[in-house]
C-alpha cells in the first residue's frame, strides 16, 4: 500500500515532540482527516500553514498517497 | 538571469553582489537601476539580549518558494537580474540572514520589486527563527515585525 509522507517543523515539531510520520493511505483524505488521525490528542493550531508537495494549501485539501504533507508555524524568515 | 542561494554557513552579501555582477552582466547595459536590501541580525529582540539563533527551513519547499516569489515579481515589474540569499543555520548577532538585489532598467521597478520580494519572502518561505537569549531561555519567534514604517 502507498503512503503520505508528513513533516512538522519548528514549534510544531517541539510541540509534538517528532519530525514527522509516515501514513500508509489507501484512499484520498483531508489534510485535516491525516491530522487528526496522527495526532489524536492534539488539535491542529490554527495559526497552523499547511503545503502538499511543497505547495501551499489548505486544511480541506486533498492529499493522496504519495504525496508529501507537511504542517508548520507561521513563518518568520528574513 | 536570476539566482538563489542557501548558505548554510555565513556569507558575505556584498561580495556575493560583486561576484554575481562579474560573473553574470559583464559587458550588459541594460539595467539603469540596482536595489538592494541586506537584513542582519540584531543582539537585542522584544527587550530581551539574544546570544544566538537558530534559522530552520523546509528545504524542498524553501527553494520554489522563493523561485516562485522571483516570478512573481517578474510578472509586476520590467526586471533584468534578480539576486536572492538566505542563511540557514547558527547565526550570530551582525551576521547576514537575506540578501535581496534587484536590477531594472529604471528605479522605480528596482525599489518596488526589491522590497515587494523582501514582504513576499517574511510571508511565504518556510524559514523559523529560534532565539537563544542572554539569559539562557529559547524561544520560537512567533511573527513578523511590520513591513511598512507607520506615519
Amino acid at each position: 500500500m502507498k503512503a503520505v509522507k508528513v513533516l512538522y517543523f519548528a514549534s510544531l515539531r517541539e510541540l509534538l515532540g517528532k519530525s514527522g510520520d509516515t501514513l500508509p493511505l489507501d484512499v484520498e483524505q483531508t489534510a485535516l482527516t491525516i491530522w487528526q488521525t496522527l495526532n489524536p490528542n492534539s488539535s491542529l493550531p490554527e495559526s497552523c500553514l499547511i503545503a502538499i508537495n511543497q505547495e501551499y494549501a489548505a486544511a480541506d485539501s486533498i492529499v493522496n498517497a504519495g504525496d508529501e504533507l507537511a504542517f508548520f508555524p507561521p513563518v518568520t524568515g528574513g | 538571469m536570476n539566482k538563489v542561494n542557501i548558505h548554510p554557513a555565513p556569507f558575505n552579501p556584498w561580495r556575493e553582489i560583486t561576484d554575481f555582477q562579474e560573473t553574470n552582466l559583464q559587458g550588459l547595459c541594460n539595467y539603469g537601476a540596482t536595489a538592494t536590501f541586506v537584513g542582519t541580525m540584531r543582539d537585542f529582540n522584544e527587550g530581551d539580549d539574544v546570544a544566538e539563533m537558530e534559522l530552520e527551513h523546509y528545504p524542498a519547499m524553501t527553494e520554489k518558494q522563493l523561485q516562485s516569489i522571483i516570478a512573481d515579481a517578474e510578472q509586476r515589474w520590467p526586471l533584468q537580474h534578480v539576486l536572492l540569499s538566505h542563511r540557514v543555520g547558527l547565526i550570530k548577532p551582525a551576521d547576514p540572514i537575506v540578501l535581496v538585489s534587484v536590477w531594472s532598467a529604471h528605479r522605480a521597478a528596482a525599489f518596488d520589486a526589491c522590497r515587494e520580494i523582501m514582504e513576499a519572502l517574511k510571508h511565504k518561505a518556510p524559514f523559523w527563527k529560534k532565539e537563544n537569549l542572554s539569559s539562557g531561555e529559547s524561544r520560537w519567534v512567533a511573527s513578523n515585525t511590520p513591513g511598512f514604517s507607520e506615519d
